[in-house]
């Protein structure tokens, strides 16, 4: 069934042959329905193991932190079985999805097949490893096989920009983080699923911030690649991210465009700050370290979540994030992510955040509206109890 | 050009705007949950859905797959670029319970026109103007 699947899909890409992959990342552990779970079962049933290292997407609990489900328990017991399906054929239970975190990760040119948009985003961009737009079930087909269909961002044509997005930011704005998702946000926009080519954006910028961007723009628009021109390593130069053939459109992107990507994510209600929520996708090893400097010997004043890894927290078993965190009053999610999981179902008032992808998805998912803002922002906002004026109100 | 085979025939939903399945549709029902999209409110299910390209989240194969399985899934689907997340749900589908939800590539016909999708060929039936 696994290979039918690829080479079915395969063909109806155009592919005329497969590739083999050195890793898989699973998005269809999170539990969406019974039909799901049908299938990863009916792959176990048929003695089904992953051919290729494969890592776990995020699920619909935190496995450490159990208390904080605030579903019944027989909501719990399809997507266990689910999750126990996909550990059965072989897969590592990372929980996260944030992949690219993990010690071991793919390397520039290396052929994968990863789930999980954010991910699928990172991996091309900044990695610089291989993979299509994956989603649930074929993901795991690729795993079970070892072979993808070779075809799109698998090759080197699929991988070229055919539009240019030039930046027109001060240094300013380009200093704070809060600009990522929202250069993001706006960029999905525009870009639906090609592969794009920014120019501007400063040399070195972070992972971290890189990772913001890829996650937005894979939220508000289907982008599997971008290219920062002078930053990702297939960028060094715009005829390098081009193929150096003109690009179907050249775009500018401003303050003005940015404000508007702000008003479309900040999608308050009431304005009353109910809650926090921090790490989606799942914070990065520097971010935790960011945070921890932010929220030393300061108190929160709402709930405040902070979504990371397992992997990520023993990155940091140096320092004493539990204490930290406890006496800032913030609650640690694991495993999972605040905007897929029952876990602030009491949160009264609009949640703020600084993900442009939980902007995007909490107000359909959870019904609250959302604050945006900076990590600064949302740590100074929970301290005071209300949220404070966005940064990006004052450029 | 077919992508996924199978016949069906129905009224055509036309979306204005991309869609995201997972997070922009409710699960159980099908109707259009995302904020703001054009169509927020109507229904995917028992129609030909069109969709300009697929957007957004990879988890979009389980949720039609789900959405076929329950009932609340489209008829069938015209797409305007391939999309393999959308094709894997469908695919999966016809595995797993016999549903079929064909997958065709092409113009998307105004909403309301009446179609058979058929060998990968959209026969408009009556049309809404």
């Amino acid at each position: 069934m696994a290979m039918e699947l690829v080479v079915t899909v395969g063909e109806s890409l155009g592919a005329n042959r497969l590739v083999d992959i050195s890793s898989a990342h699973i998005d269809g552990c999170l539990y969406h329905g019974v039909a799901g779970m049908d299938f990863a079962e009916s792959l176990v049933a048929g003695g089904g193991k992953v051919v290729v290292p494969t890592t776990l997407n995020v699920t619909s609990f935190d496995l450490l932190h159990p208390e904080l489900y605030e579903g019944t328990e027989d909501d719990q017991v399809f997507p266990r079985r689910l999750m126990d399906a996909y550990v059965a054929l072989g897969c590592e239970p990372t929980w996260t999805c944030a992949p690219y975190q993990l010690a071991q990760r793919p390397q520039m040119g290396e052929q994968i097949a990863w789930g999980e948009s954010n991910a699928i985003v990172f991996a091309n961009s900044v990695l610089g490893a291989r993979t299509g737009r994956y989603g649930d079930f074929m993901d795991i087909c690729c795993a079970l096989t070892g072979r993808a269909p070779y075809t799109g961002l698998h090759t080197d044509e699929g991988r070229l920009a055919t539009l240019v997005v030039e930046l027109g930011l001060t240094d300013k704005i380009l200093a704070s983080d809060v600009s990522y998702p929202l250069i993001g946000h706006s960029i999905g926009k525009m870009a639906g699923n090609e592969v794009v080519a920014i120019v501007g954006l400063p040399a070195g910028t972070s992972e971290d911030r890189l990772k913001a961007l890829g996650a937005a723009a894979a939220s508000s628009g289907s982008v599997a690649m971008f290219h920062a021109v002078g930053v990702t390593p297939e960028a060094p130069s715009l005829g390098a991210a081009t193929g150096g053939r003109p690009p179907r459109q050249v775009v500018q992107l401003g303050k003005d465009e940015l404000r508007l990507a702000f008003d479309e994510l900040d999608s308050r209600t009431t304005g009353i700050l109910g809650a926090v929520s921090v790490g989606t996708p799942h914070m990065s090893a520097t971010e935790m370290r960011e945070l921890l400097d932010l929220l030393a010997g300061r108190r929160s004043a709402v709930p405040f979540y902070v979504n990371t890894s397992r992997g990520v927290l023993e990155a940091i078993s140096d320092v004493d994030w539990p204490g930290a965190l406890q006496s800032f009053g913030a609650t640690l999610v694991t495993d999972t992510c605040t905007y897929i999981s029952p876990v602030m179902d009491r949160v009264v008032g609009d949640v703020m955040t600084n993900s442009g992808k939980w902007a995007f998805y909490a107000p359909a998912n959870l019904g609250v509206g959302v604050l945006f803002g900076s990590l600064a922002d949302c740590v100074d906002s929970a301290v005071a109890g209300s949220a404070l004026p966005a940064e990006v109100l004052r450029w | 050009m077919n992508i996924v085979s199978g016949t069906a025939t129905g009224s055509v939903l036309a979306l204005d705007e991309p869609l995201s399945l997972w997070g922009g549709v409710s699960l159980n029902t099908g109707e259009i949950i995302e904020p703001g999209h054009p169509q927020f409110g109507e229904h995917i299910g028992g129609v030909i859905l069109g969709l300009p390209h697929g957007r957004g989240s990879s988890s979009a194969s389980s949720v039609l797959a789900e959405l076929l399985r329950n009932g609340s899934g489209p008829l069938g689907i015209i797409l305007e670029e391939p999309d393999s997340i959308l094709m894997v749900g469908a695919l999966v589908a016809q595995l797993l319970y016999g549903v079929e939800c064909p997958i065709v590539l092409g113009k998307i016909p105004p909403t309301g026109t009446r179609v058979t999708l058929i060998d990968g060929n959209i026969i408009v039936l009556e049309s809404s103007f």
